[in-house]
């Protein structure tokens, strides 16, 4: 075989195995699949900020509100945790919630593919639904928008800036 | 202010027209600190808390009962504590102890609980400043920063707070906890940032017992401060100089 022949097989081979990679990792579902939110938080970006921008900062954005929230009493709903995962994490067709961990749940199904470990759940509570219901118990009215969990309850409103 | 312009909405809710409301008057001023009429009212949601604020309890002990543990029960359905049949080292953020005077053999009984100090001595010691006072006085672990050394527990007088030993599931909203870190009374901050009282508070109250009073340590016309300036309350401990910010009556 001459060496020109064999170069071109080999390219051919690439170009081929090229065009067939994005397909077969979407075939085989190797790529994430996230699951969509309860419901757009802002009528713009869907979420509380553009897409792109919550994907590559939502870290830095609920580590500064953590701060704000523990040490100042700072509670507004944007970059909240809880209101995320309120609106974030949604049941399937039984009313099962996925759990950390899962694919299916909105954190993991990224960060098992990126393989970045998370502690958040340690102490915060997966369930959007489980998480509330202990203030449920409460006799007098509680604060707006926890006397129940509801899907309205889930979006940050005016408090947003 | 943000629950101003969120009053541009057409679903003005009622807490965000109260806070509104708040706002206004909150102008209408006799002099510098002396409003007109006051409310119960929460901060708005992204307002920082101020050190002119100090929430504080006041523990009625003539109206506590022994055997009575209304306030324990309301903490731990409130907060999902759970505990796993080891008394000796299930986590407990109010406890009611029982006291026998010897001499005389009065007995009395009393809830206990984070005492909120002026100075705590939790903080002192912790190594991570994890253990902090939040600017109005409620004293708390941030479980984000502390490392379960337990040194705090050590330098608490009143044994108040306890170490989480095994992996929680479940948590409440209001009191996100996990494996490994220390916890104490938070004197319901989730919810007096929300404008409630404590679940003790409320459960005592509505149990009709009324043992048990919530308020601004720092302003005069407060029931509290009405209540302390006139029949005084002890401080447990008041050797310490910790400046709690709960106190008893008739102990």
């Amino acid at each position: 075989m001459s060496v020109g022949l064999y170069k071109k097989k080999l390219s051919l081979l690439l170009a081929g195995l090229i065009l067939t990679l994005p397909l077969s990792l979407f075939a085989e579902g190797i790529l994430p699949t996230v699951p969509k939110a309860k419901a757009k938080a802002t009528a713009e970006y869907g979420c509380v900020n553009p897409v792109a921008d919550m994907r590559r900062n939502h870290m830095k954005y609920l580590l500064h509100h953590r701060d704000q929230t523990m040490h100042k009493g700072i509670r507004t709903k944007k970059y909240s945790l809880a209101k995320c995962i309120a609106c974030h994490v949604t049941p399937d067709k039984n009313g099962k919630y996925p759990k950390f961990g899962d694919n299916d749940f909105f954190c993991s199904s990224c960060h098992n593919y990126a393989a970045v470990t998370i502690d958040c759940f340690q102490c915060h509570n997966d369930n959007p639904k489980s998480a509330y219901s202990s203030l449920n118990l409460n006799r007098q009215s509680l604060p707006e928008g926890h006397e129940k969990f509801t899907s309205n309850d889930t979006l940050p409103s005016g408090d947003a800036k | 202010m943000s629950h101003i312009e969120s009053s541009k909405n057409a679903a003005l809710t009622r807490r965000k027209f109260l806070g509104s409301a708040m706002a206004t008057t909150a102008g209408l001023t006799i002099a510098p600190g002396v409003l007109l009429f006051r409310a119960a009212q929460a901060k708005p949601a992204a307002q920082a808390v101020t050190s002119k604020v100090r929430w504080g309890l006041l523990i009625d002990n003539t109206k506590c009962s022994t055997g009575c543990d209304d306030c324990v029960t309301a903490c731990k359905t409130v907060h999902k504590l759970e505990g796993h049949n080891r008394p000796e080292t299930d986590v407990q953020w109010i406890r009611k102890l029982t006291v026998t005077d010897k001499q005389t053999g009065h007995v009395m009984s009393l809830p206990m609980m984070c005492q909120h100090c002026g100075n705590p001595p939790c903080v002192d010691v912790c190594p991570t400043g994890a253990s902090f006072k939040r600017a109005d006085g409620i004293v708390l672990v941030d479980r984000h920063i502390c490392i379960g050394c337990r040194y705090c527990m050590m330098a608490c007088p009143y044994k108040a707070r306890s170490f989480e030993h095994e992996v929680v599931h479940d948590q409440s909203v209001s009191a996100p906890r996990g494996k490994g870190t220390v916890e104490s009374c938070t004197l319901c901050v989730y919810r007096v940032d929300h404008g409630k009282i404590p679940a003790c508070v409320e459960a005592c109250n509505e149990a009709k017992h009324g043992a048990m009073l919530f308020g601004d340590l720092n302003d005069p016309e407060s029931e509290i401060s009405k209540r302390l300036t006139k029949y005084g309350g002890k401080e447990i401990r008041a050797d310490l100089g910790l400046n709690t910010g709960v106190r008893y009556q008739g102990i």
